[in-house]
């Protein structure tokens, strides 16, 4: 910058421009996360008794925590059930509207539809889908003449079900960006390996999907963070029942802060959320730096 | 030639058959809803052809609840994020772009923390700042923590970087300000950026639904997804065709929006997504 002041300028103008992102930055996200990590070292206040500091108390609550434990392994359930399969199917839709597929605009289209409904209309919509005695899903189940099933209602079915629901409404959303990278490859590719004379597969295989690893890192981002991050379903579906089987963490948080109060609880169980999406965003940064190839 | 990439003869035609397939089942339960709603509730699960179509499952939702009020505060709710948005990410963004202040390095990486750790987390403490701010239960409360995006930043940032430094030069040479510069040089150029996160985030913050349900406990304040839970759980008894005409109430704008403006929706999303 040549303006007069020189370089005192450039500092004073630079954080006045940042400042109120800055100031609400720190407020909701920085801030927030400290006081969490301070507040799970004290008590819950009561009507007739302050917070008292109880160091490491409330972990150890957790550690005896039956429900805690089962929520931290729905999660995992419902990570490894959503992310690998929302990954794969977006690779595949993306695969399919890319190529010259009869009807690609409909498809995609059909596809894309669930990521722009709110995901509390979507688990509406699928709660009266998976409705025992009249449900679409009991309709069809009934038509092969199998036995009516409490499909949200039973211990082994109601997480995978809110699975499907998930990966419903995540595959055309990821999709997208697949199908963003694929046009942006080179036609030059594919005129090369035809001349070349490689097999479809072979040339998914050595060009296509390397192209698309930043794609694919991007993505599984993202579904790692969704998976611990969106419970608006289970707070439609089943509220995290039947006896917890489907609860995951951040819902047993809003459980634990918001029903019974808990707030230092909560708070102890916030952090364990915030360590494993510290823990996930360096593991995929060390994992994926040697792997993943840049364009 | 078709390049390696198309499919042939019988492989393409269980290609085709696999993707309409697919596509099929992830129409399947929208095209369920629309049926629900747009018909009288015995027909709700008998799909006749014949079945006589009807508006008034969507009349009783409109009058068993304050959907009038909820979709005003949703509108208010989603317009006052995506201003506060735009100004507070468009300067943070310019001064991370074009200003090699002191501790910019450190500033920005705290700024990305927020990619990782969004409010949606944290809302036990944001909960307990806005009981001690008074102002639970009123929209700004909903917008506050969304409001300084770090997405948003990132976004016009790389956007920013592009603009050729000549033109800032050009227009610091004819006597325009640093605010003037950003206005006249760098806002026009980012256009189709602010449209593409604008989409992005009008949808998100119309569908979001966790922290507004939080946060919120009265009709004066509630948006749509929190209202559509708190009628479709309530204890009117179970008619599922006026559930899902609401449900599809709350979603229409946005579904009828997507629907028109398929390509710029698409384009904004893939936009959003290349950083």
């Amino acid at each position: 910058m040549k303006t007069s002041g020189g370089r005192l300028s450039v500092h004073i103008h630079g954080w006045l421009l940042l400042l109120p992102a800055a100031v609400l930055l720190v407020t909701f996200t920085h801030y927030p996360t400290v006081a969490t990590l301070y507040d799970s070292f004290f008590s819950t206040a009561r009507p007739n008794r302050p917070p008292l500091f109880v160091g490491l108390e409330n972990y150890a609550t957790m550690a005896q925590d039956p429900v805690f434990w089962q929520a931290l392994r729905n999660n995992i359930w419902f990570a490894v059930g959503t992310i690998p399969a929302s990954i794969v199917l977006a690779l595949v839709m993306a695969l399919w509207v890319n190529s010259k597929i009869a009807g690609r605009g409909l498809l995609r289209l059909s596809y894309f539809t669930p990521t722009v409904l709110p995901m509390i209309a979507v688990a509406n919509i699928w709660l009266f889908f998976y409705t025992p005695g009249y449900g679409l899903l009991e309709q069809i189940t009934s038509l092969f003449g199998l036995p009516s099933h409490n499909w949200l209602g039973s211990r082994d079915t109601a997480l995978a079900c809110l699975i499907v629901v998930t990966v419903w409404k995540e595959a055309g959303f990821f999709m997208i960006f697949n199908l963003a990278a694929l046009q942006q490859m080179s036609p030059a590719l594919g005129e090369a390996a035809a001349l070349e004379g490689a097999g479809r597969w072979y040339f998914f295989r050595r060009v296509t999907f390397p192209l698309l690893m930043p794609t694919t890192l991007f993505i599984l981002i993202n579904a790692v963070i969704n998976s611990f991050r969106l419970v608006d379903h289970i707070v439609v579906m089943t509220k995290g029942g039947p006896d917890n089987t489907t609860a995951l963490l951040l819902y047993y948080i809003y459980d634990v802060g918001f029903k019974f109060w808990d707030s230092t609880y909560a708070a102890a169980l916030t952090m364990v959320l915030l360590l494993l999406l510290a823990l996930m965003a360096m593991g995929q940064f060390v994992f994926f730096d040697r792997r993943v190839h840049y364009q | 030639m078709s390049g390696p990439a198309e499919p042939r003869g019988v492989t393409r035609a269980l290609e085709t058959l696999g993707a309409w397939l697919l596509g099929l089942l992830w129409a399947l339960p929208l095209a369920y809803a629309i049926w629900t709603a747009f018909h009288p509730s015995e027909f709700s699960t008998r799909f006749v052809l014949t079945a006589p179509l009807t508006l008034e499952n969507f009349v009783k939702a409109w009058q068993a609840a304050p959907f009038a009020r909820y979709f005003v505060n949703t509108t208010l709710l989603v317009a006052t994020i995506l201003a506060a948005q735009l100004v507070l990410c468009t300067l943070a963004a310019y001064a991370f772009a074009r200003f090699a202040f002191f501790g910019r390095e450190v500033a920005f990486l705290l700024v990305l923390v927020q990619l990782m750790i969004m409010p949606d987390v944290l809302i036990v403490e944001n909960y307990r700042t806005m009981s001690r701010l008074g102002i639970l239960d009123t929209i700004g409360a909903i917008g506050l923590p969304y409001m300084a995006s770090a997405f948003g930043i990132f976004l016009l940032r790389q956007t920013f970087k592009t603009v050729p430094k000549e033109l800032d030069e050009a227009a610091r040479v004819e006597g325009a300000g640093a605010l003037q510069t950003l206005w006249k040089v760098y806002v026009p150029l980012a256009k189709p950026v602010y449209i593409a996160y604008a989409l992005v985030s009008v949808s998100y913050h119309w569908n979001n639904f966790l922290w507004p349900l939080i946060v919120t406990n009265s009709v004066q304040s509630r948006p749509l997804t929190v209202g559509l839970q708190v009628f479709s759980s309530g204890d009117q008894g179970v008619d599922w065709s006026i559930i899902t005409a609401a449900t599809l109430m709350t979603s229409g704008p946005l579904l009828i929006a997507f629907l028109l403006f398929q390509r710029q929706f698409v384009q904004s999303f893939m936009r959003a997504g290349i950083r």
